[in-house]
């Protein structure tokens, strides 16, 4: 599966940086899940260049590659009806043309802000 | 604890078509009992890593995982774990090119004479062939 780091792979993302999943439905084999489609989060992890399964699932050789990040999203905003904690979060690995720049949280305003959590 | 079995359709409103893609839908308690893996599931496991070894190549383990996931819902949600390897790894052998359907076929048919030919009943046949 791996491929080590291809030096032309540009990183659009970087480590702190807001991103939201594209909304998209897809077919085949995808490996972004459904509950994270629309969500916003941030990029805590690089893990580096793969070859792309979605491509690679119709035996082709999965070029081009593509970035792979760790995304993290709080718990509360990707369900609905969350009984945990409010500082309870998931993290998610995402492909790059899975993600899209997401405006920066103001910290004095969170767009989640949800009464009575 | 029994099987999680859905009383509905819980991948109503969805948003992926995948039939795997059911993260926090409500499919019940996940059966967490273990099992030795059966000699079949072993030879299976073993198959699935020589074809999709570098040497043999058959094919990519994510195509492995887009027939999985191209399963029909009640297909998907009734066939255990190796059920579904089997399946994927006849689809792909034959959409390959290694081997087509008929020799598939007759040798099923082959293999379910000698066992009937000892004495012991061979279930029916569960996995059939999409429709092209």
């Amino acid at each position: 599966m791996t491929r080590s780091a291809d030096p032309r792979m540009e990183q659009r993302f970087k480590i702190g940086d807001r991103v939201r999943v594209d909304g998209r439905g897809s077919l085949g084999h995808c490996r972004t899940p459904s509950y994270l489609r629309g969500q916003t989060g941030t990029v805590v992890g690089v893990h580096g260049v793969f070859r792309d399964p979605e491509v690679l699932a119709y035996n082709r050789p999965g070029y081009p590659a593509r970035v792979l990040y760790k995304v993290r999203f709080a718990q509360s905003e990707v369900w609905k009806r969350y009984a945990g904690a409010a500082v309870d979060q998931i993290e998610v690995d995402v492909y790059e043309n899975w993600l899209l720049p997401a405006p920066v949280r103001t910290s004095a305003k969170p767009r989640a802000a949800r009464k009575g959590s | 604890m029994s099987p999680a079995k859905p009383r509905n359709n819980p991948r109503d409103g969805a948003d992926g078509p995948g039939v795997h893609d059911v993260g926090g839908l409500d499919f019940g308690p996940i059966d967490r009992t273990e099992h030795d893996p059966a000699l079949w599931e072993k030879r299976v496991d073993a198959m699935l890593n020589l074809l999709v070894s570098p040497r043999k190549a058959a094919f990519k383990l994510d195509a492995h995982r887009r027939v999985i996931e191209a399963y029909r819902a009640q297909d998907y949600d009734r066939t255990e774990y190796y059920e579904k390897w089997v399946r994927s790894i006849r689809n792909l052998v034959v959409e390959q090119g290694i081997v087509s359907r008929a020799e598939v076929d007759a040798r099923v048919a082959e293999v379910a004479a000698q066992i009937e030919a000892t004495g012991r009943r061979v279930a029916p046949g569960r996995v059939p062939w999409d429709k092209p």
